[in-house]
């Protein structure tokens, strides 16, 4: 039997490495709000799931995943992301879900519960994350260049709109799984807070994706430990620490 | 009757012996049965500068996109064979926030420092010291307009092409700078005896760089050499009554 605060310790750790990571890449996008509400999308998802009797995980990435079709449809058709449309949409989609969830699995899905987390969902973890960081290493320079310019991108034979699909996939898959960690409520502020407190103090890319990953695991490690040893609710811990690291950035800021 | 002229000047140039690179017979391009380009006729020497002008909205863009086969067309398009061709876009979402260094910027063309220390001394940024140390490590948004225009061109030349398609090389430029850039490029062009073909809205630019020019709003409405066809009738056709270009004006428009 693995201890189970350290096999908390492993998920949180990964889900925060990976919620950073892609987030930093959120945010060159201009995808803030919408990498910050994402995560309400899966509500209704995880209620139907629950009312069939099947994984929640698999119908918060289906929620999740029809969400960033609907993204990249907007994307397709605009050049910037309606985020009108997206915080009403998502929003209706969190009054939804509240709505269906049955009573008992509310709390748990609106806050998360890593305590609750077994050994499957530890390898589901890290298969997960070890898909996200080979796919991102593979198109960031094609991301990057599709942010800095779409013509450009395209002259140089980057279907830009087929690495928008793969990133906003990654997005679907790290929010999906980052729901046992802090919930429907706050998964989109892990992917976002630690990424934000990188951009204070980086000039370059590189330093900046990486270090939105180091803050992402930073933020689940203190926050879980914390949460462990004052016997209290991880999620939101997790969160908050993400905010301490993002307010110590700003006295560095540059 | 432009069908036989241009088939006359072939022959000319042939004797001649200047080699045609681009030729484009019947061009155009419509977007959801909206009619954008129609019925263009050029072509294009080894050495040439090419300018396109024309009115906002008038298409300019979107023949750059066509010459690049970005975008369906009608018409024949025909560039010789095995050119290389690099395309610098007017839209660059290159702010203060963006989270990219220079440095950064052109290690997505080119891998090796020592071709981009010297691609960036071509555009005039002479000191090595000071390229290592200070322009590779900016951040891209943290320059002036000016110097994000040097490191386009920069990039544009890293891989040494054959064509350069500059899409409005000053835009974000204050009238001062314009000079200095269309001086560059004109330095760059006769050092490494590529093609330029550009786009601009300042018809004195015109008249001092261009060898030949094509004025267009939706169709052809001039194309040669720019003293001979830039003449008060054909830019009143080309910007509708307000015909306050003139040669000698420093009219600027933005």
């Amino acid at each position: 039997m693995i201890n189970p605060l350290f096999l908390q310790l492993v998920v949180g750790i990964l889900i925060g490495v990976g919620a950073g990571y892609l987030g930093s890449f959120m945010i060159l996008k201009r995808m803030s709000l919408v990498g910050d509400v994402i995560s309400h999308v899966a509500l209704p998802g995880i209620a139907i799931a629950i009312i069939f009797g099947i994984n929640p995980f698999f119908g918060a990435f289906t929620a999740l995943f029809l969400a960033i079709v609907g993204i990249w449809f907007l994307e397709r058709r605009t050049e910037l992301p309606s985020e009108t449309l997206v915080g009403i949409f998502f929003a209706l989609s969190l009054a939804l879900g509240i709505l269906i969830t049955p009573e008992p699995e509310l709390l748990e899905a609106l806050f998360g519960d890593i305590t609750k987390i077994g050994s499957v969902d530890a390898l589901i973890t890290i298969t997960a994350i070890i898909l996200i960081f080979f796919t991102m290493f593979r198109i960031y320079r094609e991301l990057t260049l599709s942010v800095v310019s779409k013509q450009l991108a395209q002259s140089m034979g980057i279907n830009v709109s087929k690495i928008n699909f793969i990133f906003l996939f990654m997005v679907a898959i790290i929010v999906a799984l980052g729901l046992k960690v802090t919930g429907v409520f706050l998964m989109g502020a892990l992917v976002i807070v630690p990424a934000a407190a990188a951009k204070n103090i980086s000039i370059g890319l590189s330093r900046f994706t990486k270090l939105a990953a180091l803050f992402g695991g930073i933020s689940a490690l203190g926050g879980i430990l914390f949460a462990n040893y004052f016997n209290l609710h991880p999620g939101p811990i997790v969160v908050l620490a993400s905010g301490v690291v993002f307010i110590l950035t700003l006295l560095f800021r540059k | 009757m432009v069908q036989v002229i241009i088939y006359l000047d072939q022959i000319f140039n042939l004797m001649a012996n200047q080699e045609t690179i681009l030729t484009v017979e019947n061009l155009g391009v419509k977007f959801d049965n909206n009619e954008i380009l129609r019925g263009l006729n050029f072509f294009v020497q080894k050495g040439d500068v090419l300018a396109i002008v024309g009115p906002n909205g008038a298409g300019k863009s979107v023949l750059f996109r066509a010459l690049l086969g970005l975008v369906p067309y009608s018409g024949s398009i025909r560039w010789s064979p095995k050119l290389k061709v690099s395309y610098v876009p007017q839209k660059f979402n290159i702010d203060k926030d963006l989270p990219l260094s220079v440095g950064e910027f052109l290690g997505f063309k080119e891998k090796n420092t020592g071709k981009i220390i010297n691609a960036l001394k071509s555009v005039g940024i002479t000191d090595e010291h000071h390229i290592q140390h200070h322009i590779l490590k900016e951040r891209m948004g943290w320059l002036s307009g000016g110097q994000i225009q040097r490191i386009l061109i920069a990039w544009s030349i890293l891989d040494n092409p054959d064509v350069l398609l500059f899409d409005e090389p000053t835009a974000g430029i204050d009238v001062g700078g314009e000079e200095t850039i269309y001086n560059l490029l004109k330095k760059l062009k006769d050092e490494r005896g590529f093609t330029v073909i550009l786009i601009s809205h300042d018809l004195n630019i015109v008249y001092k760089y261009a060898n030949n020019v094509i004025c267009i709003n939706k169709e052809m409405v001039c194309y040669g050499e720019p003293s001979a066809v830039l003449d008060p009738a054909s830019l009143a056709k080309l910007y509708g009554g307000e015909a306050s270009f003139y040669k000698h004006e420093h009219t600027h428009h933005d």
